[in-house]
């Protein structure tokens, strides 16, 4: 699947729940299905800054694409961080690097987007991005 | 409400009625009716501070202390007169003796900075406590820094209570000022000021207090408890943001220098030589927040309308059936339990991240803080993260308590 195409998979699932308590509780469910960093990667370099919880990710690169691993202290961020690693893992570089993510805002999450929440989200997307642009590079040489 | 209506405690029909006073709870989050627990943050204001900001810049926008037009003897008759009400409301001796800062920080940072360049050499201690917030280390840390002083902290026992043997320990003639907060931010814990005081002056030093979570909670009197500096913001007294009050006895603030320079401060300006205003313009560079530190005047006026004393009374019930509601939920430890104590209530429950259960009350309309409330040193010591942190305020109500202990028990299930 294309980026678009994972991403729109999440919006319909999202439109299924009326109550906010749905909602949060896939979130959470998210949370538990996401490919967990490996413990020897847990390391404060890996470490996204958010105000308040804390979330590590690592990009393992294979076979031209990239794969992602993560985890993070709160509950519910790990589940926005596992639907951000199931959005754009197992892409190419350059899909990602060039990639609209607009879900986050389509759920009605937006809110974790805003500097207010701090929870690493949009940091965690720079980090990505960054990712990509860097195997990128290496490719091209 | 006036304070006319109010000559006992308040009652509940006194709270639904002072709620009426503050728009912003009538607002609805997330499609429920908002039930506002971070009062320490920030508090919400009455309409009579809403009202006084709208008339100023309707009526007679101007600037103060220069013009000799209407407008601008309007302003500046009105800028002063709120000064008086902040004399009045914490009992100083003079006028002249309040400061208006950007606010709390501000203040904190004139005395360290101007207070640190008279006072302070190599080899000089300044004291603060294990509690206090980032505002009253780091202003310290950099004059110490800047002078070769050094900062001595007064440790705290595991509810939440300053070790005052520690304190008499490290208070030796080379500690040059005490600067100590009132309440604490993050665990609600009421420091024994009085006393704190006594003992200092015993040695000739100083004490400046973080009054930032105290002069909403419970009257002050800076001459009986003969404070020598108190810092404090005027958005959580219900007034405007960006408006403070700095105190400083007379005979402190004559013998320091300005801290900023700029219009308003001066008595006369050559290239040569500048001569400083007189107290309290000395420490007032600048064109000021004017229609703030007005509508602080009206934030006074509407606290002395209801009463410090029923505010006082009213907040310690609410915390006291708070404190015990909460206490009820399984898994719920407390982050602070000191015997005196007013305004916040700190949590965690089970080893749910307080991230987590912060976002799960939002959705329930709740509003609280989470995370270390500018206070990561004293969250180090309890080896936390954070914790959750209900913080009250008069205008709540035992219903929303028990909507908070709802949202949490709600909260838990799903995190579970």
């Amino acid at each position: 699947m294309t980026i678009k195409e994972k991403q729109d998979e999440l919006i319909d699932t999202f439109s299924l729940f009326d109550e906010w308590t749905d909602k949060y509780e896939h979130i959470i469910q998210m949370g538990k299905d996401l490919p967990l960093i490996d413990a020897r990667y847990k390391t404060d370099d890996r470490l996204i800054r958010g105000c308040q919880s804390r979330v590590w990710l690592h990009a393992d690169w294979k076979d031209g694409k990239l794969y992602f691993t993560a985890d993070s202290d709160a509950v519910i961020t790990k589940g926005l961080v596992s639907m951000v690693v199931d959005v754009l893992s197992g892409q190419t570089p350059a899909a990602i690097a060039a990639a609209d993510i607009y879900f986050i805002d389509a759920i009605g999450l937006r809110n974790h987007l805003s500097l207010t929440r701090s929870n690493g989200l949009l940091s965690m997307l720079k980090q990505i991005k960054a990712y990509a642009l860097a195997y990128q590079a290496k490719e091209k040489q | 409400m006036t304070g006319s209506d109010l000559h006992t405690a308040l009652s509940p029909l006194d709270i639904e009625k002072i709620r009426l006073d503050f728009p912003i709870l009538q607002t609805r989050v997330h499609g429920k009716p908002l039930v506002y627990f971070d009062n320490a943050a920030t508090t919400q204001k009455p309409i009579e501070v809403i009202a006084c900001l709208d008339k100023y810049y309707t009526e007679y926008n101007s600037n103060v202390h220069r013009g000799v037009h209407y407008l601008s003897q309007r302003a500046t008759e009105a800028y002063e007169l709120s000064r008086k009400k902040l004399a009045a409301y914490i009992h100083a001796s003079h006028d002249h003796e309040l400061i208006f800062t950007k606010g709390t920080t501000n203040a904190i940072n004139l005395v360290s900075n101007s207070f640190g360049r008279a006072f302070l050499t190599a080899g000089d201690e300044v004291m603060i406590s294990a509690m206090e917030h980032h505002s009253n280390i780091v202003p310290w840390q950099l004059i110490c820094e800047e002078k070769g002083a050094s900062l001595k902290v007064v440790p705290i026992n595991d509810k939440g209570e300053l070790d005052m043997e520690a304190f008499d320990q490290l208070l030796t003639p080379k500690v040059k000022i005490v600067a100590i907060t009132y309440v604490s931010n993050s665990l609600g814990t009421v420091n024994p000021i009085s006393t704190i005081v006594q003992k200092a002056h015993a040695f000739g030093i100083p004490v400046l207090v973080d009054g930032a979570q105290a002069v909403q909670h419970m009257p002050i009197n800076v001459q009986v408890l003969d404070i020598d500096f108190l810092a404090f913001s005027a958005h959580k007294m219900y007034g405007p943001t960006g408006i403070g009050v700095l105190y400083g006895k007379e005979k402190w603030l004559n013998q320091m220098p300005p801290f900023e320079g700029g219009g308003d401060m001066i008595k006369t300006v050559t290239f040569s030589k500048t001569t400083f205003n007189e107290l309290p313009f000395k420490f007032e560079a600048g064109t000021p927040d004017i229609s703030g530190a007005i509508a602080l005047g009206a934030a006074v006026d509407y606290i002395n309308g209801i009463g410090i004393e029923n505010i006082a009374q009213a907040e310690e019930q609410l915390v006291g059936y708070a404190y015990e509601r909460l206490a009820a939920i399984d898994g719920l430890r407390f982050i602070g339990e000191a015997a005196h104590r007013a305004g916040a209530i700190s949590f965690l429950v089970k080893d749910i991240h307080p991230y987590d259960m912060g976002e799960l009350l939002d959705q329930q309309g709740i509003a609280v803080r989470t995370g270390h409330h500018c206070t990561q040193p004293l969250m180090d010591l309890f080896g936390i993260p954070g914790t959750v942190r209900a913080s009250f305020a008069f205008y709540n109500t035992m219903a929303e308590v028990d909507q908070l202990v709802a949202g949490i028990e709600k909260a838990a299930k799903m995190l579970a």
